[in-house]
């Protein structure tokens, strides 16, 4: 694989909402891209016929039966909130319309 | 093919529809799954995503999604999973949404739909089970946004079809068609003022020039709050796409695709602010979650509980009841109220008669109570006989209609309201003689008028009437009124 | 009497025939913590007010003839990525600093109905990333064997707190060595349960596939009285299994008089091969197997042939998970948030930015990278795939062999500050651990011997799936016959 550019580094910061300095952008470039060298082994291993372990446990069909109960009230729901207007939790003004990137 | 100036064009549209499953409690938690209630009042640590919280499947959410791939005539998967949708937004608590990739619920199903008196198939590509994003709130506000979290966490199916509708109509048809068939499957309420029902369309055209074919880029469109909007929309749509063709000749590519807000407002759909990067969702099988493996059995056992859909439904009415296009959705559009004709019919209601009480006095006491005929408090069987007097002639229509009042008021048997009330229909001529002779002879100049012509006639003839009617509290049968006082009046 | 020597079973039995009132055994717990975890640094919280009122509280239904549960009155120290009501729940990160969760993590409702007294939150690297707890963002915790030593991590805090005798038990959370290797490298007894054994929820979520929440003890009969109290079937928690896939079995039976007379010890020569096992590591393993031998046991060679790509395999898996976990400290609900953000994604950037440490950043953007456009299905689908291998490689093995045991770490604990710079070096030192938390198994660390140094070493006991009976049962005989677990730091006798 080619080398981890600062360039990719940066996106991947934007992807996951990280502000970086120049400093640890190129830190983060060079460690990543040590750990990205030495996972590359796994390329050694035909994985061709093999099926993903998703899941730890082999459950399947775990429900929930359909019965509501009362939340747990907007005041302890808002207790963390770093910038509240009860009952809401505020935010910088939203600009984009319509739904969220769904 | 249509035709705008020298071009010829085909309208593609393909649906992508969010429905709110009606469940007791939300997706993942079992907080109320409730609209309208007090801003994060239906909130707990699980939909608010609290630290160390984890989701866990509502059974009756996955048993809504397939009873409707089922009706949409869909495959079940054999194993399904859910996905983890990443992307932050403050209305998504874990800037995750679980959502379905790769392996959804159902596909390859189909819906009918009425088109020009015709059914049409549409396709439906893929339906999957997610969980909706909570309501940010602007209006008011300047600097802020106001974030409200009773809506995270409730239960959305999402079907998609392939582009197989072909003009507005069609999109307005099968929001209509789709919204009666979650209604008839008691899934969901579909109410999309409510935003229980969301349709997004994604409309481009098929234009030939010059022998050419050109497909436009898609535009999916957004924020409709109900099927005139949506209606309206692709419309719009149509004409711009068709402008901007002409003006730039832009054709669909990789990555185009644009986003358009409905503004009712203006009538107009509009570019949606260009985001700041294309989404990487980054999906991964959620690790919380155990993959899904519907049993042969329960799937039987939801199919065979299926109803007869609207669609099917309504054309019956129609053939078998005689009721005519425009008045079959008042009986058949509520799923109760049709079981309800049908449960009348077999206590033995005469069926012209049934149908008329129905579109008429019943349909009117529904809308005033704001609720459907089904709901009103009187049994099936109570409505076949009403239905029935009046076709034995026991009672006339507007007599019908005042026994229809009482019986709203009171739990009491039509036929003994009429008789305490004196509301039987006098059908014995001799009696009805009685009066038309009566009325007769105090109207000379009346009858004078009944015997000459036109509108002076009718209008003669249209007082007797009314004053036997009147002198036999309404009870006189008018068939035989009317026979009388003709016979009376040209034998005089 | 000296409390601080008394095990856990000691304790609930003394306080039950009232020989001991659960009072005074807080008051020492409180006590002895306010003494000594200056030096230590095991703990980030301690609730005085709190435990002092449960103890009283138990004290009150003991005397009215109450029975309060099977560790009434038993002081529990629980890492502080486990949520606890009311109570400040870090998980040694800046952007949980000042976080109260609003509800008790399913563990911590087990063990408050058993009549436990948690008396503290412990320390741990931030957001359990880490093996040294050099990545707390809020304190820096010592080996208490050696006060310039990391005591290892992710749950350093949990396993130094009961080296140095705070607590005879605690809890921590294992998602590739994070209780055994702190065990080892602090001389006690820890054990990562079957995933699915115990309940996650409220356990804050790195690497959901991986984690569980695992107890801390002096020897295996207190590891084995914790895990009555905190195993089990919770139906808030969907990866939880159902006691018609694997019913609770009593723990405790079987391990007075440990029979392992017959049994088959698996040895896999890929662990024994590695370069970078040390020389007295790889002898008081030796030594302990041969004791192991002594009791009845066989060995066995076995071959884990993947062994070499567990590391990658679930670093791939861990950050990806990881990265989509942490996503919500975005200082929207709760948690640290940025003054003065311009807009939202300045809130997100720079809240996150400013609050998570280095190491955390690290794994976030590696787990983003390995999940994003382009490269999901060479890093990410990659590493679920190998997982398979490494699962079957396991059970091929318990084909063959009841429990295989290794060294639970390379190296006995170093300095602090050693290996901050290099995290693939650091990465690298979790061989042995990673691949139980893959093939989702048990597993134990118990202690055998000290290096000359006069650090802790550790001999890990993997099993079979569910089968922590057969796992208890080898330490349980090995700790029979050697006294390696009654050995203590100086500051654990102060």
């Amino acid at each position: 694989m080619a080398e981890l550019t600062q360039e990719q580094v940066r996106h991947v910061a934007k992807l996951a909402r990280l502000n970086l300095s120049d400093e640890q952008a190129r830190l983060f470039a060079r460690q990543l891209d040590g750990i990205l060298d030495y996972v590359e082994k796994l390329n050694q291993l035909d994985t061709a016929d093999v099926e993903p372990t998703a899941h730890a446990a082999p459950l399947r069909n775990v429900f929930r039966e359909d019965v509501a109960r009362p939340g747990i009230g907007s005041e302890h729901v808002l207790a963390n909130a770093p910038d509240a207007e009860p009952p809401f939790f505020r935010v910088p003004k939203v600009l984009d319309l319509g739904d969220s990137g769904a | 093919m249509q035709s705008s100036g020298n071009l010829q064009y085909r309208v593609i549209v393909g649906m992508e529809i969010h429905i709110h499953l009606a469940t007791e409690s939300k997706m993942f938690c079992p907080c109320p799954n409730r609209f309208g209630d007090e801003p994060n009042s239906n909130v707990c640590p699980v939909c608010l995503g609290s630290p160390g919280v984890l989701p866990v499947m509502n059974r009756r959410a996955v048993e809504y999604a397939l009873r409707t791939a089922l009706a949409l005539k869909c495959e079940i998967a054999a194993f399904t999973k859910w996905d983890r949708k990443n992307y932050y937004y403050p209305d998504l608590p874990k800037n995750y949404q679980i959502s379905q990739y790769d392996l959804p619920l159902a596909q390859h199903g189909v819906m009918e739909i009425p088109v020009d008196g015709q059914l049409k198939t549409v396709r439906i590509r893929r339906l999957h089970l997610e969980e909706d994003a909570a309501k940010l709130l602007h209006e008011g506000l300047v600097a802020a946004s106001h974030v409200d979290l009773n809506r995270a966490g409730t239960p959305l199916m999402e079907i998609v079809t392939e582009p197989d509708l072909a003009s507005a109509d069609e999109a307005h048809a099968f929001g209509s068609e789709l919204r009666s068939l979650v209604r008839y499957l008691g899934v969901s309420e579909a109410n999309m003022q409510q935003g229980q029902m969301r349709l997004e369309p994604n409309v481009n055209l098929a234009i030939v020039r010059d022998g050419q074919e050109y497909r436009t880029p898609i535009a999916e469109v957004k924020n409709l709050g109900s099927l005139r909007a949506l209606q309206r929309a692709v419309e719009f749509e149509v004409q711009r796409q068709l402008d901007e063709f002409e003006r730039t000749g832009a054709t669909m590519q990789m990555g185009n695709k644009s986003t358009r807000g409905w503004d009712e407002g203006r009538g107009a759909t509009v570019l949606q602010r260009e985001k700041e990067e294309a989404h990487d969702y980054r999906y991964f099988p959620d690790p919380d979650l155990a993959p899904v493996t519907p049993e042969p059995v329960w799937i039987e056992q939801v199919r065979s509980e299926l109803p007869e859909l609207p669609v099917h439904r309504r054309r019956r009415f129609v053939e078998q009841f005689g009721f005519s296009e425009k008045d079959v959705g008042t009986v058949v559009d509520d799923r109760a109220t049709a079981d309800l004709f049908e449960r009348a019919l077999a206590a033995g209601a005469p069926v012209r008669n049934l149908a008329n009480q129905f579109i008429s006095f019943w349909a009117m006491h529904a809308n005033q109570r704001g609720v459907p005929i089904a709901e009103l408090p009187v049994p099936a069987e109570r409505m076949a006989t009403l239905a029935a007097m009046v076709e034995q002639g026991t009672v006339n229509a507007t007599t019908a209609a005042a026994i229809a009042e009482k019986m709203l008021a009171e739990d009491t048997d039509p036929q003994a309201i009429a008789e305490r009330e004196n509301l039987v229909q006098v059908s014995d001529s001799s009696e009805i003689e009685k009066l038309v002779d009566e009325v007769l002879a105090a109207n000379p100049q009346a009858v004078a008028d009944a015997s000459s012509e036109g509108k002076k006639q009718k209008k003669a003839f249209g007082f007797l009437t009314g004053q036997v009617m009147q002198k036999s509290r309404g009870q006189a049968n008018p068939k035989i009124v009317n026979e009388l006082l003709q016979k009376k009046l040209r034998s005089s | 009497m000296d409390l601080s020597q008394l095990t856990a079973k000691q304790i609930v039995s003394r306080i039950k025939s009232r020989e001991l009132s659960a009072t005074e055994v807080i008051k020492h717990t409180l006590d002895r913590i306010e003494r000594l975890d200056g030096q230590v640094g095991a703990f980030l919280s301690v609730h005085r007010e709190q435990a002092a009122a449960r103890a009283r509280a138990i004290d009150d239904r003991l005397a009215a003839g109450d029975d309060p549960g099977p560790l009434a009155g038993l002081p529990v120290a629980v890492k502080d990525n486990i949520c606890t009501r009311g109570a400040r729940t870090t998980c040694a990160s800046h952007i949980l600093e000042h976080y109260q969760p609003p509800y008790d993590a399913g563990v911590v409702e087990r063990l408050e109905a058993a009549g436990a007294v948690i008396v503290g939150k412990t320390n741990l690297d931030e957001f359990a990333m880490g093996s040294t707890t050099e990545n707390s963002g809020l304190g820096q915790t010592r080996n208490p064997w050696e006060l310039d030593h990391v005591p290892g991590g992710s749950s350093g805090g949990s396993a130094a707190a009961v080296a140095a005798r705070l607590t005879s038990v605690s809890l921590g959370s294992d998602t590739g060595g994070s209780i055994r290797q702190p065990a080892g490298f602090c001389g006690v007894c820890g054990l990562k349960p079957t995933y699915g054994r115990v309940s996650r929820y409220g356990l804050v979520a790195f690497g959901s596939s991986l984690d569980q929440i695992g107890p801390f003890a002096t020897d295996v009969h207190d590891i084995a009285l914790l895990l009555s109290a905190i195993a089990g079937h919770d139906e808030r928690d969907s990866t939880s299994v159902p006691p018609t896939m694997a019913a609770t079995p009593d723990f405790l039976a079987g391990l007075d008089n440990a029979d392992i007379k017959g049994l088959k010890v698996g040895l896999p020569k890929e662990y024994y091969g590695q370069a970078g096992l040390d020389a007295e590591v790889s002898h008081a393993v030796g030594e302990a197997i041969e004791q192991i031998k002594a009791a009845g046991a066989e060995t066995v060679e076995v071959s884990l042939p993947h062994t070499d790509y567990a590391v990658a395999c679930y670093y791939l898996i861990a950050t990806a998970e990881a990265s989509s976990n942490l996503a919500r400290y975005d200082g929207v609900h709760y948690g640290y948030r940025t003054p003065s953000p311009s807009d939202l994604i300045d809130l997100y950037s720079r809240s996150r930015a400013e609050a998570f440490g280095d190491e955390v950043k690290r794994r976030i953007m590696l787990g983003t990278y390995v999940l994003s456009a382009g490269y999901y299905e060479a890093y990410y689908l990659k590493a679920l795939k190998v997982r398979t291998l490494i699962k079957r490689d396991f059970e091929r093995a318990f084909g063959e062999v009841d429990v295989i045991c290794s060294p639970v770490s390379p190296t006995p604990a170093f300095r602090i500050g050693e290996t901050v710079d290099d995290p693939l070096a650091m990465y690298l030192s979790d061989i042995y651990t990673i691949s139980a938390n893959l093939a989702a198994i048990p597993g134990l660390s118990v202690p055998c011997g000290l290096s000359r140094a006069g650090l802790p070493i550790g001999l890990q006991i993997l099993g079979r799936h569910f089968d922590e009976p057969t796992v208890l049962r080898v330490g349980a005989a090995y700790q029979a016959r050697t006294d390696h677990h009654r050995q203590r730091p100086p500051i654990a006798s102060a």
